[in-house]
């Protein structure tokens, strides 16, 4: 692989290639492709210009792209509100915030702190904590198998990877029973061992990947200056292998963060996430779109953030380390 | 490790001069590499046994039974193979079979397509490539239910922007635009969703696919005069074609499990024409509580995806091979 | 060795310190209740309301809405989990049988009789449809807390335009007002259907047609009833040939989907509640079809409530029904805290706080409330919520409920949205899944 990139930098050097693609086939090739990331684009713009959207702009027809932006969204999102009478809001005194000011202008006031904040932090915990325990797993066994000689290797390995092929329903139904028998439902113990269970998987395959490519004499010499195999792992192998590790541990978090099925079914309330909740959103009378895509982009904002930083390591990371570049 | 790097790196060239596959004596402290092995995978092996091999065989285990989640007190009969005749003889089952089929069809026939011409487009190397690739990267990257949702309201014939944009374009009323209420448009509209979702996620490995064809053998084609044309289907298609089938492997596995942004944005509606294996289902045993039933459906599925995944796995050693 | 095992202990110690951390909030604070229930107005108005309870007794309220098209999913989820999230819930009427039962709900009979809290205080209806189980027998699993009913609203100040009741009175011979019938129910919302009304395309009716969880049920039962459709012999149980497919009844399936077909807004097939609700509000049907609760909210709304809406209870036809909704509150029986959920009910109870459930926007089931002198003209809707109460008629609520009503969606939806086969076949095929249940559950 690297040789045939090596290959492809030396070519490029040399002034006219005939590999080089021409200057015209060049532009036209780039104007579609980014014709195509405009329009794969509107989507997520559409949840972002609607979550500054008041709530009758954002059902207003036809669609509004020019308008006042309001934090109603924001603010619903984290509120729950009653309806009350004009008299009864005018004896107020005088709105403490800009969500207590927008409320009241629907004739509403602020009821208390909606279940977004809990849901969110139940994300945060349940994908931190399954991400940590699948690498740490992980990594211990991807080093097993890669540096020693285990019965059924090959065995082993495609049984590790063959659980990811399951139905997440299905997986759920005897998950539940067991759940349920264990007083693991709706905890989020119980959702980090699932998700851990499986992401490790995953964490396995990549981590073997990379432990793979430290070359095994460095632990060797290391053992020969005296450190025992444990140390040689902890304080050789596993320096070596943080990008691998770092690169694992976010593919991870991308799915605990992303999971939907197995937390919709599994969870109700004190452990449930925000991918179950967020659909749940609604407002007086309908679903409340701008509270909506507020608590989407919010939800969305860390995973844009990975995916830029990791843009090099996607390819391997989403193909269970099958296609590396 | 500062102190001793000096000597660790010159036993590290040691080492290295030493390459032979000689076995080192390890045993000096510590525990055995055997010992250590089991140590590291055991972990792994026993949270997996725990978490998804002891399910399954319970789930084995019901679905011979007539057992209900929703009925602690009901005495568990064994029914023997009664479920599995039930769910095979059963036409709803069977559409919801075809469905999953014309869904995974169509989603990996317009994702391979769209998916390798951009890559072939971003492999031009024009300005800016690498930017614009790590924006179309991004849909993938989310959550297909978060996201799923959201595609509910813009699909609206009323008031979403896709109806909106579609009627801009074509001059069909918005109103006759109900991409989830028209049964003919639904399932079209679920394919939409997960296309615009994963084209990226083919468009990525055909890319390492394209890269992965040594310049030479296009420079010798060109030498001997094979037209653009040629070298596309003779050179390009054949050597990216292990990566295409592996990406068609990959996409046809998750979308036949599919069910969260699915779930969502249509719940199998409207009647059942949406509704895939995996909402069915969920449907049987979260809604209706047929456990065992459901149970066996849930083998059902497993082995079919198991059956289809290795069947496919083995073509694709062949053209690896070729 | 110790070092092998630290980033697993390091790992069992971060897991046990944040399921610890999740569990200490909800286990130090033993004052403190969670009631579960769909998100709704009327949860709204239980919040407001149960201030009085927390200032009372200092037990705090926190309360888990779900809205309706999850509601009966997760609920039930919870339920069969036999989880502690809600220590109150108020279930759905059809879950009673299934709740009783499997023992998810605490059985009040005792604490009735301890507290002086008599059935008969409440609306019959209420009690048999939200309490009991078996039906009919003094078995009470909840107290009936939110009666409920389809019906209907009607903007009337489309309804009141002269030149609309002149076009209306030459078209088909009578004058526009709220129907009484089925059919002039539908002559009406063909009438409205895609007329422009203050510039904007307006359509005839809003009606029930959701796929995931009981919409479409609610909406179809609510007109079968009046064909004729029963839903079992009522001289021998469970016998549904003839009963659930009768001629009748599918005339009464082919007019909901004639009503589909010709009078709602575009892209209305899957509607519920809240969509239903929305369509209304937002000025593009002339008629809507939902459960009552809608009403006191809508009257409240500034655009089209006030002396803009009208309200009228389910047409009739042949037969005069209406299908019920409405829920009792139980207390869970795997909570930790009964006694502090009892005393909530205690407290909910009472008739002061029943009275100023119904002021707030709940709907109050007890009689002391609905029959006192001034009720009817106490708001706009109370006419017609009574009037419905008296007709009201429900879907099973066996423990198999869950089960039959998904054949039922699904036979439904499958006709009347997505057009396929016939009515006589959506029914029969109905027939055929119903006596499938009631076989495995050995009742026939």
């Amino acid at each position: 692989m690297s040789s045939a990139k090596s290959a492809a930098t030396a070519t490029a050097s040399s002034a006219h290639s005939v590999v080089e693609p021409s200057p015209t086939s060049k532009r036209v090739a780039g104007a579609i492709v980014i014709l195509y990331a405009l329009i794969t684009l509107v989507p997520l713009v559409w949840i972002f210009l609607t979550s500054i959207k008041s709530p009758p702009d954002s059902i207003s027809y036809p669609p509004k792209i020019l308008f006042t932006p309001s934090l109603e969204g924001y603010c619903n999102l984290f509120t729950t509100r009653t309806r009350q009478t004009p008299d009864y809001i005018a004896a107020l005194p005088p709105p403490s915030g800009v969500c207590d000011a927008v409320t009241r202008e629907r004739n509403m006031v602020i009821a208390g702190a909606s279940n977004f904040l809990p849901r969110f932090a139940n994300s945060l915990i349940i994908a931190f904590g399954s991400t940590f325990l699948a690498v740490s797993l992980g990594t211990l066994a991807a080093y097993g198998f890669s540096r020693f000689k285990v019965p059924l290797a090959d065995d082993l390995l495609f049984f590790i990877l063959s659980t990811r092929m399951m139905p997440p329903i299905a997986v759920a139904i005897p998950i539940y029973l067991m759940y349920r028998q264990l007083g693991l439902s709706d905890t989020a113990l119980g959702m980090m061992l699932l998700y851990t269970a499986v992401n490790v998987s995953l964490a396995v395959w990549l981590l073997k990947g990379f432990i793979d490519e430290i070359p095994r004499e460095y632990e060797e010499a290391a053992m020969i200056d005296g450190y025992t195999r444990l140390q040689a792992f902890f304080k050789v192998v596993l320096p070596q292998a943080t990008t691998g590790i770092a690169a694992t541990a976010i593919f991870c978090l991308i799915f605990a963060w992303n999971e939907y099925a197995f937390a919709s079914l599994l969870t109700s309330g004190s452990a449930q996430t925000a991918p179950p909740f967020i659909p749940t959103i609604i407002g007086e009378g309908g679903q409340d779109w701008p509270a909506v895509a507020a608590g989407t982009t919010i939800f969305l904002v860390p995973i844009l953030v990975f995916t830029i930083l990791l843009r090099k390591q996607l390819l391997r990371g989403i193909t269970f380390g099958a296609v590396r570049k | 490790m500062t102190a001793s790097h000096d000597t660790f790196s010159e036993k590290m060239a040691d080492a290295a001069i030493r390459a032979t596959p000689e076995p080192l004596a390890v045993r000096v402290r510590g525990l055995s590499d055997r010992a250590i092995a089991w140590l590291f995978i055991a972990p792994t092996i026993v949270l997996l046994l725990a978490i998804n091999i002891f399910p399954l065989f319970w789930a084995i285990y019901l679905s011979f039974t007539n057992f209900r989640a929703n009925r602690p007190n009901a005495v568990v009969q064994n029914v023997g193979l009664g479920n599995y005749s039930r769910i095979l003889n059963d036409p709803d089952i069977w559409a919801s079979m075809q469905t999953t089929a014309h869904f995974v069809f169509w989603t990996i026939v317009l994702q391979t397509l769209i998916g390798f011409a951009l890559a072939y487009l971003i492999d031009r190397k024009f300005r800016g490539h690498a930017f614009w690739t790590t924006l179309i990267l991004i849909p993938m990257m989310l959550s297909p239910a978060v996201v799923g949702n959201f595609w509910r309201f813009l699909y609206e014939p009323q008031i979403g922007l896709f109806a909106y944009a579609v009627s801009f374009v074509s001059g069909i009323p918005t109103s006759d635009i109900q991409m989830l209420g028209n049964v003919h448009l639904a399932p079209w509209a679920i394919i939409i969703v997960d296309t615009w979702m994963w084209t990226p996620y083919v468009m990525l490995i055909c890319l390492a696919g394209l890269r992965s064809i040594p310049d030479y053998i296009y420079e010798a084609a060109e030498v001997d005069r094979a037209s653009p044309w040629r070298q596309f289907w003779s050179i390009t298609v054949p050597m990216a074609l292990p990566f295409i089938m592996l990406a068609v492997l990959f996409r046809g596995i998750e979308n036949f499990k599919m069910f969260d942004m699915v779930n969502l944005l249509t719940g199998g509606g409207p009647g059942s024409t949406t509704e895939v294996a995996s909402i069915a289902l969920k449907r049987d045993a979260f809604e209706a509580w047929a456990t065992g039933r459901s149970s066996a459906f849930a083998i059902v599925l497993f082995v079919a995806v198991f059956g289809l995944a290795n069947i496919y796995v083995k073509a694709l050693n062949k053209v690896k091979q070729r | 060795m110790l070092k092998t095992w630290r980033p697993l202990l390091g790992a069992a110690v971060v897991c046990g310190s944040l399921g610890g951390a999740l569990a200490v909030p909800q286990a130090a604070q033993a004052e403190q209740l969670t009631l579960c229930w769909a998100a709704w107005d009327p949860a709204n108005a239980l919040v407001e309301l149960s201030k009085d309870f927390t200032a009372k007794t200092k037990i705090d309220m926190k309360f888990e809405f779900v809205p309706w098209t999850s509601y009966a999913d997760r609920f039930l989820n919870e339920l069969n989990s036999q989880g502690k999230l809600c220590d109150l819930i108020i279930g759905d009427s059809q879950w009673v049988g299934g709740s009783a039962e499997n023992g998810h709900y605490v059985k009040l009979n005792d604490f009735f009789a301890k507290e002086g809290i008599k059935m008969d205080d409440f609306v019959p209806a209420t009690v048999v449809g939200y309490s009991e189980w078996p039906k009919n027998t003094p078995n009470y699993w909840a107290l009936p807390a939110m009666g409920d009913v389809v019906g209907w609203t009607y903007r009337k100040d489309w309804f009141e335009k002269p030149e609309l009741q002149k076009e209306f009175k030459a078209k088909y011979g009578w004058d526009l007002a709220a129907p009484k019938t089925y059919d002039q129910l539908k002559q009406i919302a063909e009438f409205f259907q895609k007329r422009q009304i203050d510039g904007k395309t307006v359509y005839g009716a809003s009606i029930y047609t959701e796929r995931g969880s009981e919409g479409i049920t609610m909406g179809v039962t609510n007109v079968l009833y009046d064909w004729g459709f029963m839903y079992e012999n009522p001289k021998k149980p469970y016998e549904m040939q003839g009963y659930v497919n009768s001629p009748d009844a599918v005339k009464g399936l082919e007019f909901y989907k004639s009503l589909y077909d010709c009078c709602t807004p575009p892209g209305a097939s899957n509607v519920y509640m809240v969509e239903s609700a929305d369509a209304f509000k937002s000025g593009q049907v002339a008629m809507q079809m939902n459960f009552a609760f809608t009403w006191p909210g809508l009257y409240k709304d500034e655009k089209v409530g006030g002396n803009r809406i009208g309200f009228f209870p389910n047409p009739a036809e042949k037969y005069h029904f209406a299908q019920l909704g409405g829920q009792g509150i139980s207390v869970v029986s795997y909570s930790d805290k009964k006694g502090a959920a009892l005393q909530y009910i205690k407290w909910f109870a009472q008739p002061d706080v029943q009275a100023k459930w119904w002021q707030l926007g709940g709907f109050s089931c007890l009689k002391a409330v609905v029959d006192a002198p001034g009720f009817k003209t106490s708001q706009p809707y109370a006419p017609a919520f009574l009037e419905s109460m008296a007709i009201v008629k429900d879907f099973w609520a066996e423990p198999s409920y869950a089960e039959l009503l998904q054949a039922m969606q699904k036979r439904v939806h499958d006709y009347v949205i997505a057009g396929k086969g016939t009515a006589k076949e959506a029914l029969d095929g109905l027939v055929k899944d119903w006596t499938e249940v009631f076989k495995d559950d050995g009742k026939i």
